[in-house]
């Protein structure tokens, strides 16, 4: 089973394809109401749009097509119950109690099963090729790597989609976007995400889907093309997607929530039929040359702020003047020296985790370079798995032994520094190499706090040298 | 939660002309840990405002504005409706700015907040007018398509969806979604997925 035929989707995309199929009806706004797949829930969201449910006395339509995790509040050291920060055991209460009333099934911190909402829904088997899903969590474009159409929603939505299981939605346009060529050694699925927002810009993508097309891509497995997909969002656009193939049907053969059998087979031919098919035809088109994408890092307060690993930090007046002050707050907030080389920037802390990186691959590729290495003096280093299932595969392999040996922090599943919702979090102005998705202002928990994005790998090796180190220099240790 | 029309909403403004505000801005994560959006409104631009004492939002001149101006792609960033929300709660009422992000916007029009966009140098117009008389009274006119203050009108673009909505009172799209269960169930009926991929 390799290329479509039989199903063929003409000159329609995979977008347009999976859109039609789902399409109820026009609304009275011109909006298209858009019935839903797969519905998945976090604490952080949810309260609100049970609250309106009660309000209205509804219940929820497909609790069977609906599934909740808790991942942004949960601390990652002591989990013991209740938790220390009042508040947030007060919102695992709620989702705890509103997902007995309503029927839903919950992921709690007992199940094995536990972990990121990005990463659990992957692994569970339910993010599947052709399906629409939705989360109240903009990074839900994650997803779109199975060829998804995998849509972010606000706490109304949430609470319309567990009434209705549809949405209210314009339908964006799509931008195909091709990388061509095969990465270099040392550069990664986040280097092309962060490369291609640092070329289309942080709202380059408003108003678009992405897209993700060429070699770059199909040589990708599928944790990489999750990390490229969950960073649409960053580059502004609506959600973003990888047209399934044979990886796509080999990664989810087996999985809990994937049909067996000859069902499987019915089901593969379908995704496969979905990619869009050379014919196909889209708004716009970008290509980018992947051979000369190089480790990428921000030094910036939005995504799009970055540079090569071998460049230095711009100058206000590199930018066009729109620009300009934007590029001056960002270089004062972050205290950086415009002209300086990136390289040699020291950091404070390192973390690696986050719905963008904390996968067993992330973990393997910062493993390689911690190994038989030490963590610098002064540096405060943690490395958090996606999810429980994670946490074990990475064990098993003895990668949670190579962290801890080096001087990485061993944690249980959760967002933990990626945002400011639980213990984990900057101090001061503490500048902090990190593997997770979002530099803005004040992310990772302290007001003054400066984050600096790159691959898990890149970060392994910032956290070694205790500055910000081409990691294509260290050569791994024998042994 | 009851709908009805937004069709010009009139009071005084607030600038903050700058690109890429992110609702972890708006509203920083720690905030979020809440089980209702009440009491957000004391919170907006928290950890801004306390970098910087001149911010528009500690200033007293702009106290009681209805209209926030801002700069191009606001609301970027994560999905959280507590950004919209604190605004709400905070006294505003219609967002004028130079472009949105997607769920931002959407977050805005399904809480009944018009979030309409303007020229760039109307918008700066806009914002030394309104820095120059605070008292200023700013219209933003669905229906006319229009942003006006003092002498001034300029041309504001909403999509035509949020418009319709805002302008009917059908903002609320919970209702007009529900109304549609015959037309769900017949739309699930043909998805692959949901009936065995085809199979007996
Ligand atoms: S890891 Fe970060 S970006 Fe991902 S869901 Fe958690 S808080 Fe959001």
């Amino acid at each position: 089973m390799n290329q479509p035929t039989a199903f063929s989707s003409g000159s329609r995309n995979l977008f347009d394809s999976v859109w039609n199929q789902h399409t109820v009806g026009q609304l009275p706004s011109g909006q298209t109401q858009l019935f839903i797949g797969q519905h998945l829930v976090h604490e952080v969201t949810s309260p609100q749009a049970f609250e309106m449910l009660r309000d209205r006395g509804l219940g929820v339509m497909c609790p069977e097509r609906t599934l909740a995790t808790v991942d942004h509040i949960i601390p990652t050291d002591d989990q013991a119950r209740p938790f220390a920060d009042g508040l947030a055991e007060e919102m695992m209460s709620a989702i705890e109690r509103n997902c007995i009333e309503f029927g839903i099934e919950l992921l709690g911190l007992d199940d094995p099963r536990q972990g990121i909402v990005h990463v659990v829904g992957p692994e569970l088997g339910l993010t599947q090729p052709g399906i629409t899903l939705v989360c109240g969590d903009s990074h839900t474009s994650t997803h779109g790597a199975f060829g998804a159409i995998a849509l972010g929603i606000g706490t109304s939505q949430v609470a319309q989609v567990l009434a209705t299981q549809t949405l209210a939605m314009n339908r964006p346009q799509v931008r195909r976007i091709e990388v061509t060529g095969s990465l270099a050694d040392g550069v990664f699925a986040k280097d092309v995400i962060l490369a291609i927002i640092r070329q289309l810009g942080v709202q380059g993508g408003v108003g678009f889907a992405y897209e993700y097309t060429g070699n770059v891509f199909d040589e990708m497995n599928m944790e990489e093309r999750m990390t490229v997909c969950n960073m649409s969002i960053e580059g502004g656009a609506r959600c973003g997607y990888v047209n399934p193939d044979a990886k796509t049907v080999e990664f989810l053969r087996g999985l809990p929530a994937v049909p067996e059998g000859e069902e499987f087979q019915r089901a593969a031919e379908w995704w496969l039929s979905l990619a869009s098919g050379p014919q196909a035809t889209f708004d716009d088109d970008v290509t980018i040359d992947g051979t000369a994408i190089e480790p990428t890092v921000t030094w910036g307060i939005n995504p799009g702020q970055s540079v090569g690993v071998g460049e230095s930090i711009p100058a206000v007046g590199d930018y066009v003047v729109e620009e300009q002050a934007g590029v001056a707050e960002a270089l004062e907030f972050m205290g950086l020296e415009s002209g300086r080389p990136i390289c040699g920037q020291a950091i404070d802390v390192a973390f690696i985790g986050s719905c963008t990186n904390s996968r067993l691959s992330d973990l393997r590729e910062a493993a390689a370079v911690a190994s038989g290495r030490r963590v610098a003096e002064g540096v405060r280093a943690l490395v958090v798995p996606g999810s429980q299932q994670v946490a074990e595969q990475a064990e098993a392999e003895g990668l949670d032994r190579i962290f801890s040996e080096a001087g990485f922090q061993w944690r249980a599943a959760g967002c933990s520094m990626c945002l400011a919702m639980n213990p984990d979090k900057l101090q001061g102005r503490e500048m902090c190499a990190s593997s997770s998705n979002r530099n803005f202002k004040g992310r990772q928990g302290s007001p003054t706090g400066r984050t600096l994005l790159m691959s898990p790998a890149m970060v392994a090796a910032a956290a070694i040298q205790g500055h910000v180190t081409d990691v294509r220099d260290l050569v791994p240790v024998a042994g | 939660m009851s709908d009805s029309q937004v069709i010009s909403i009139c009071g005084t403004a607030i600038p903050l002309l700058l690109d890429d505000i992110d609702t972890d801005r708006i509203i920083p994560a720690r905030f979020l840990r809440c089980v209702t959006f009440d009491g957000l409104g004391e919170h907006v631009f928290e950890d801004d405002r306390q970098q910087d004492t001149g911010h528009p939002f500690n200033q007293d001149r702009f106290a009681g504005a209805a209209v926030l101006v801002a700069g191009r792609n606001f609301g970027c960033g994560s999905s959280r409706e507590h950004a919209p929300q604190a605004l709400i709660r905070w006294g505003v009422r219609a967002i004028v700015a130079e472009s949105y992000a997607e769920i931002f916007f959407g977050n805005c029009t399904a809480l009944g907040v018009p979030a309409v966009t303007l020229e760039r140098d109307r918008l700066e117009e806009l914002t030394a007018s309104v820095e120059a008389d605070p008292s200023i009274e700013i219209t933003v006119d669905l229906e006319a398509g229009s942003v006006g203050w003092g002498e001034q009108t300029a041309t504001a673009e909403l999509p035509g969806s949020a418009r319709t909505a805002l302008i009917s009172g059908e903002w609320d799209f919970l209702s007009q979604l529900l109304a549609n269960r015959e037309a769900i169930r017949e739309t699930a009926s043909t998805i692959p997925y949901l009936s065995g991929f085809g199979g007996a």
